[in-house]
This record gives C-alpha cells, sequence and structure tokens, in this order.
C-alpha cells in the first residue's frame, strides 16, 4: 500500500476540489451573517425562513417543477420510441439518425440555446413561455434518455417478444406485459435523469424562458444584490441535495433492471 | 401412444425466402404428418432456422404455399396460428414466475381462475417441474428453463411444437437425458415436433423423419436408417456419421451394377445401394466405418480382404476406431471394432487385413 501514496493523496486532493466548495455551502447557509466571510457568526435557520416566505422564489420553483417533469416526460417517451427502433434489425438510415439524435451531447449549450432562440422568435414568431423552456430543456435531454434506455433494450433477448407473440399475444401486448416490465426500471431512472438536467439548466432557460423565470435564472438573478448572497446558499443546500437524492433513486432503478434481467452492470452513474 | 397418421399437416409448396439479395430458401417441398417427429438437420446457415421461423410466422413467404391443417397461412400471424415454439435461447420471461411464465399464453383463453392454475401444475407435473410454480424464472437452471418453455410451448395444445435448437445450451449430460425426455413427452401428447439442429446424432435418435438442408434446400428427406444407412449424396454421407470415401467406377452389366472401388476390388451391388441412380463411370463410393473389420490373427472370414497397415488407433472403450492405410487408397480407411472378450487391440504399424464385401458399399453419384 504505502508504494501507492502518491496516488492516494491525488485522489483525495481532487475530491476536495470537486466537493468543498459545494460544502461551503449549507456552512454559510446556516450562518447568522448577511456576510459570506470567515469567522462564522453562529447557527442559524432564518435564510431558510426568509426562502419559506419569498413569493418570487415560489413561484421559480413551481415554474422549474413544471417544466422539469412535462420535460421528463417527454424525453423519456421519445427516447423509449428511438431505444426500441434501435432494437429492430437494420433499416435504411439507422445508423445516421442514431447518430444524430445523441449529437446534442456534444454541442455546447449555448449553441443550442441561441439556435432555438432565433427559431423561435424569428422563424415561429411565437412568445417564450414555459413551452419554449420545454421543447429546448427535451431537446437535450433525449440523447441522456436514449443513452439510459438503449442500455436496457439492448439487454432483452430478441426471442422476448417473438416468444409473447408466438403465445398469442399481439405486437402491442408482447410490448406491454414483456417489454416495458423489463425496461421500467430504465425508465425510471431516464425520468429522473431529465428531471434532474432540466431543473439545474441554467444557460438554455435564461435565453428562452417567459415572463417567469425558472429558479436557476432566478437564483441568477439575484446574485445582484449582494445580501441576497446567504438566501442562495440556502437555496443551493437544498437544490444540491435533492440533486443528490434524486441521482441515487436513478441509480438504484437502473442497477435493479440490471439484475432483474439477470445480467452483469457495466458502468452507469454512481 | 398415438401412431402418426397419414395425412398431412403441414404442407410446403415451393417456398422462396430471399433476404435483400441472399437466397435463404430455394423451393422447399415438404409435408409432415400428424403426430411426426420430425428433424430439420443442416450445418449453420442452411437455411432450417429459416425454415422453422417460417413455420411460426415470424417471417413470411417470398414466395410458395404454407399450409397448416388445410389452411393457408399466409394471412395469418404468429400470434394466431396452432403452433408454439421452444427458442433457443429458452426466452423465458425474467420478470414472472415460473407459474406465470407458464400460464402467458392462458392470458387470452376464456377459462376460470382455477381452471388456468390446475392447467399450469399439470403442464408442469407434465414436464417434470411439479411444484416449482412460486419459483423466480431467473433463478432457474438450463435443464429446468428448458423444461419451463416445453410446458409454456404446450400448455396451448399446439397442432406442431417448433423447437429451435433447443439442446444446444445444455452440457452433455443432460442432453442427453433430455433427448429422451423429449421423445417420451411426444409420445404422451402426440403433437407433431418439428425440431431444427445440427447435431446428426441427436437427429437421428430423436426423429421419426429427417430432412438434411444444404444452401437452402432440402437435400435428402428420410428416416434416420434410410438416412445413415443410404444416403443419396456425398454431403449427406459426410455430414451423417464416419464415412470412408473412396473414388471408384461403376457400370452397368445387363441389370447388374458393377462397382470398381480403388484399393478394394470389383463387385456387384443391389440397386438399392446406389439411392441417388447410377450414373456409369466415376464415382464415389461410400463405406461406413463398421460395415468394415480387421481380420485379428487366428480369424478366418469367407468375406473379402485387402491387405494394409495400422496407421492410427483410437481407442473409446466400448469400441476400437482404427485408421488403416491400404495400398492403392490415398487416405487411410477408417474401421471401427467392438471391443469384444479376448480381442487384442492393434498397435500403430501393425500389419493387418481389412475385411469387406459389396455390401458395405454406397454409390453416390452426386
Amino acid at each position: 500500500m504505502r508504494k501507492h501514496w502518491g496516488l492516494r493523496a491525488y485522489a483525495v486532493i481532487y475530491l476536495a476540489f470537486l466537493y468543498a466548495p459545494i460544502l461551503l455551502l449549507p456552512l454559510f447557509a446556516f450562518n447568522d451573517a448577511a456576510i459570506i466571510a470567515f469567522p462564522l457568526s453562529g447557527f442559524s435557520t432564518r435564510w431558510f425562513e426568509q426562502l419559506w416566505t419569498t413569493q418570487a422564489l415560489h413561484d421559480a420553483l413551481r415554474n422549474s417543477l413544471v417544466i422539469a417533469t412535462v420535460t421528463a416526460l417527454l424525453a423519456t417517451t421519445l427516447g423509449v420510441c428511438a431505444a426500441r427502433a434501435g432494437t429492430l434489425p437494420n433499416f435504411p438510415g439507422k445508423r445516421g439518425a442514431l447518430g444524430f439524435v445523441m449529437l446534442p451531447l456534444v454541442l455546447p449549450e449555448i449553441v443550442i440555446a441561441v439556435a432555438l432562440l432565433i427559431v423561435v422568435r424569428q422563424v415561429l414568431d411565437l412568445n417564450l413561455s414555459n413551452w419554449t423552456v420545454i421543447a429546448a430543456h427535451t431537446v437535450i435531454c433525449i440523447p441522456f434518455s436514449i443513452a439510459i434506455l438503449n442500455g436496457a433494450f439492448q439487454n432483452l433477448d430478441p426471442s422476448f417478444e417473438e416468444a409473447a407473440m408466438d403465445l398469442g399475444e399481439t405486437r402491442w401486448g408482447a410490448f406491454r406485459l414483456v417489454i416495458l416490465p423489463l425496461v421500467l426500471p430504465g425508465i425510471v431512472s431516464s425520468l429522473l435523469i431529465c428531471f434532474i438536467i432540466s431543473l439545474d439548466d441554467f444557460v438554455i432557460a435564461q435565453f428562452l424562458t417567459g415572463a417567469n423565470p425558472t429558479m436557476p435564472v432566478y437564483i441568477y438573478g439575484l446574485t445582484r444584490f449582494v445580501d441576497a448572497l446567504p438566501l442562495i446558499m440556502a437555496l443551493g443546500t437544498i437544490l444540491v441535495t435533492i440533486s443528490v437524492l434524486l441521482l441515487v433513486i436513478a441509480e438504484y432503478f437502473r442497477r435493479r433492471g440490471v439484475a432483474r434481467a439477470g445480467l452483469k452492470d457495466s458502468g452507469g452513474f454512481l | 401412444m398415438i401412431t402418426p397418421s397419414k395425412a398431412p399437416l403441414i404442407q410446403l409448396r415451393g417456398v422462396h425466402k430471399y433476404y435483400g439479395d441472399y437466397h435463404a430458401l430455394r423451393g422447399i417441398d415438404l409435408e409432415i404428418r400428424q403426430g411426426e417427429f420430425f428433424s430439420l438437420l443442416g450445418p449453420s446457415g442452411c437455411g432450417k432456422t429459416t425454415l422453422l421461423r417460417t413455420i411460426a410466422g415470424f417471417e413470411g413467404l417470398s414466395s410458395g404455399i404454407l399450409a397448416i391443417d388445410g389452411r393457408d397461412m399466409a394471412a395469418v400471424p404468429a400470434n394466431h396460428r396452432p403452433t408454439n415454439m421452444v427458442f433457443q435461447s429458452y426466452a423465458i420471461f425474467p420478470h414472472l414466475s415460473v407459474a406465470q411464465n407458464v400460464g402467458f399464453g392462458l392470458r387470452r383463453e376464456s377459462m376460470s381462475r382455477d381452471q388456468k392454475a390446475r392447467a399450469v401444475a399439470e403442464a408442469l407435473e407434465m414436464v417434470g417441474l411439479g411444484g416449482y410454480g412460486g419459483r423466480a424464472a431467473h433463478a432457474l437452471s438450463g435443464g429446468q428453463r428448458q423444461r419451463v418453455a416445453l410446458a409454456r410451448a404446450l400448455i396451448l395444445k399446439p397442432k406442431v411444437l417448433l423447437l429451435d435448437e433447443p439442446l444446444s445450451a445444455l452440457d452433455k449430460k443432460m442432453r442427453e437425458t433430455m433427448q429422451v425426455e423429449l421423445i417420451k413427452l411426444q409420445r404422451n401428447v402426440g403433437i407433431t415436433f418439428i425440431l431444427v439442429t445440427h447435431d446428426q446424432e441427436e437427429a437421428l435418435i430423436m426423429s421419426d423423419r429427417i430432412a438434411v438442408m444444404f444452401e437452402g434446400d432440402i437435400e435428402q428427406m428420410a428416416d434416420p436408417e434410410t438416412l445413415y444407412r443410404r444416403p443419396t449424396s456425398r454431403r449427406v454421407a459426410e455430414f451423417i456419421g464416419k464415412m470412408n470415401l473412396l473414388p471408384g467406377q461403376v457400370a452397368m452389366e445387363g441389370n447388374r451394377i458393377i462397382v470398381d472401388v480403388a484399393g478394394l476390388g470389383r463387385g456387384a451391388v443391389e440397386a438399392e445401394q446406389a439411392p441417388g441412380g447410377v450414373v456409369p463411370g466415376a464415382t464415389t463410393v461410400g463405406v461406413r466405418p463398421e460395415t468394415l473389420g480387421l481380420l485379428f490373427p487366428g480369424e478366418t472370414t469367407s468375406r473379402r480382404l485387402a491387405d494394409g497397415v495400422v496407421d492410427e488407433v483410437v481407442y473409446y472403450g466400448d469400441m476400437t476406431y482404427y485408421d488403416v492405410r491400404v495400398p492403392g487408397i490415398e487416405r487411410p480407411l477408417t474401421i471401427s471394432m467392438k471391443n469384444l472378450i479376448g480381442q487384442p487391440v492393434l498397435d500403430v504399424g501393425t500389419p493387418t487385413q481389412v475385411v469387406w464385401d459389396e455390401r458395405s458399399l454406397v454409390v453416390l453419384s452426386r
């Protein structure tokens, strides 16, 4: 073990860089001072209480939740269709289609945001609203959804569907009774991941949000006021907790899906 | 036990199947009788699985006619055909219990919950898995999965049970056990079985009739004994069992068929020994290892003899396989001998005499 001390130190420093800044969030969120600075002045929950009574924040939160929920449902539904198509025997343009669908994963978000803004305002001449944010979020979530669901669908024995049809079921019956239950953990996992991506997104929402800001956009707005910083810390604490919780739940369902299909685990998020 | 009747249950006429440019089935004509245990045998890529999937309804026909029980199947999808399939992977649904798997096909039947439960219990009993209904499907062994797949297919009382290489995933011992059980099961239920296999021994053991397929076409269709003893072509002879292939000349002298085999000699054969027909001239003659023998010291025989030298000895316990070099024959002759009491196992290099006669020969014109 001794000879690996260099690698160990590297791992510790690496993790510290990753998580130390985030650990500062709860530290100052519960600090009884309006200024973000050491030394700490004492324990307080007043910032959380203030969050509780800020109406604009509640509106932003509700907006974000609505957008994230609808986005997760849309992206996952489309992801199921794409992943199912991926299991079909080769059809013309299959590789190309699946490749292009995954492209938003590597495009800079700001490029997508500007392009969508132009389409919405100049080409379609629509007003910005929650729906424009949902459409954009769906676009960036679909690659994640497909990546997760592809795994679930590719793991299935291609004979399952034929076996169900052989036993008298229609194609839809075979999908509903056999395929769907087997990929359900993947679907839950996809819903949660898309929900988090939408909830966390700032760049796209900043460009495409209408009169009602989403949570990250609202937080960005707050940063202009120095005395609002502890509020952001408190809010950040809550968001980080929720995100980690959702990620753990998503991973739990993904692993359960792998176990259920009786397969060896390869990859995943956690 | 139900004996096979003469009425054809399945009829195929001029069946062709193309995948793009690939000609997978090249004009299959086939009749399978009610109650028959029928095998489709051939090397991988010969079209046997495609043919089975065609009968199941998973693949359409490019041309030709497929009828089951007198009914044209062209417009009948897989879920409405009177066939059920045991898949190579078994395709046991991993999220369902054993009983739910077996009862899957009963979902659409108008039966009470009790009736269904009884049918499932009976089906499990039939395949030797009584009391296994509550088990999780993914916790089963290979042999058990196969039994569940059988019960799941047979519970619907299909007219035809289709088996796609059902034993290939099992180890040798288990495979032999299941072969015997499948034969018994087929006799008990009286359902027509169609088995796809690349294992010639398995086909010989289990089938009433076998169709040997090469390159999308049926090369020979016969009962196991005829197929083994009287193959019509060189390919079939080589694919089924061990066969010595010797160059020879065949000629008609009046009504008699005269064969001159390199290294052995001339002899007259019966017409049935040339099942593929006689084309006078150069031909290939097949000789099964067990129709030849070795003359051990002190023995005499009225059969014909050829001198040779032992080239290779493979000892199987009950049998010994000798490769014997005979002057005038390029490749050594393979000869199998039962290891009887008092009979020695010869060493490599021992001079010996090969015992043969005209009845050993099969003329393979094609």
